[in-house]
């Protein structure tokens, strides 16, 4: 079944913060997130012909860019040293295996603050996709971003009442959509 | 202060752009508005979630650049095939 289609011209309006806000809670690095998320679409565009249709645009892209971000740190680790270490298996099938996949992973996130904040994260992220592109905007511009109510409004070009009939729409439609499950 | 303006306040308020002549009038109002009220709680939990949740976003400069570079891109494939 393919029901999902791709469209690689409206990735960066769609998926960009989205995407960034996944990689900047695992990386901790604004730039590194940046170019991850730049890696991870360049990337999609290249594999485009493999996107089966199976899970949707966001699912997919998410998936390369969670190989990315294991790259990421394969690539810094091997920078702190080539030593391998391989320690004993108490099983002989295990033989052979790496110390490195025996170790935490890194995203399996188990404390529950961690876990419920990512899920508030998604939720977030999934009710601001419900918003109109312009409204998404200026709320996440005066929001997550904390711009001043001046600078949004020389960037977009729009007036100070404009900004706060947007804010107020986006406000009361973020409320009613996170409502359900977070309110 | 009409229900429209206390709304509007309250908005303000969660990004601590208003006043307090205009905070201590959204007081009086909320006082006697049970609706404003309602709004009031909603727009203030929606707001500590948000810092809770410590979401983050692109700058719209980070946001073109990235649109520049992924744009030549698409055009050079669309160009190849």
């Amino acid at each position: 079944m393919s029901n999902h289609q791709i469209n690689p011209n409206k990735w960066i309006d769609s998926y960009s913060d989205y995407l960034f806000n996944y990689t900047i809670s695992r990386v901790s690095d604004r730039e590194i997130a940046q170019d991850l998320v730049q890696d991870t679409f360049l990337a999609g565009l290249k594999s485009m012909k493999n996107f089966k249709g199976e899970a949707s645009e966001r699912t997919w892209l998410i998936s390369i860019l969670k190989r990315k971000i294991i790259d990421y740190y394969r690539k810094i680790n091997s920078n702190k040293g080539k030593a391998e270490v391989r320690i004993n298996y108490k099983d002989s099938e295990s033989e052979g295996d790496w110390l490195e996949e025996r170790v935490a992973d890194p995203f399996d996130k188990t404390a529950e603050d961690n876990l419920q904040n990512s899920e508030l994260g998604d939720a977030i992220y999934n009710c601001l996709g419900k918003l109109p592109q312009k409204q998404a905007e200026v709320f996440k511009m005066k929001t997550i971003l904390g711009h001043e109510t001046e600078v949004i409004c020389n960037e977009l070009n729009i007036t100070a009442s404009n900004l706060w009939v947007i804010i107020h729409r986006a406000r009361t439609a973020m409320a009613d959509c996170l409502k359900e499950n977070w309110f | 202060m009409p229900c429209e303006e206390a709304n509007h306040v309250c908005d303000k308020t969660q990004y601590k752009d208003a006043t307090l002549w205009e905070k201590i009038k959204l007081n009086i109002h909320l006082i006697y508005c049970r609706a404003c009220r309602e709004y009031t709680k909603g727009n203030t939990k929606l707001t500590r979630l948000f810092k809770k949740s410590e979401v983050e976003c692109l700058d719209s400069q980070s946001k073109e650049t990235m649109k520049r570079v992924f744009n030549k891109a698409l055009h050079k494939q669309e160009q190849q095939n």
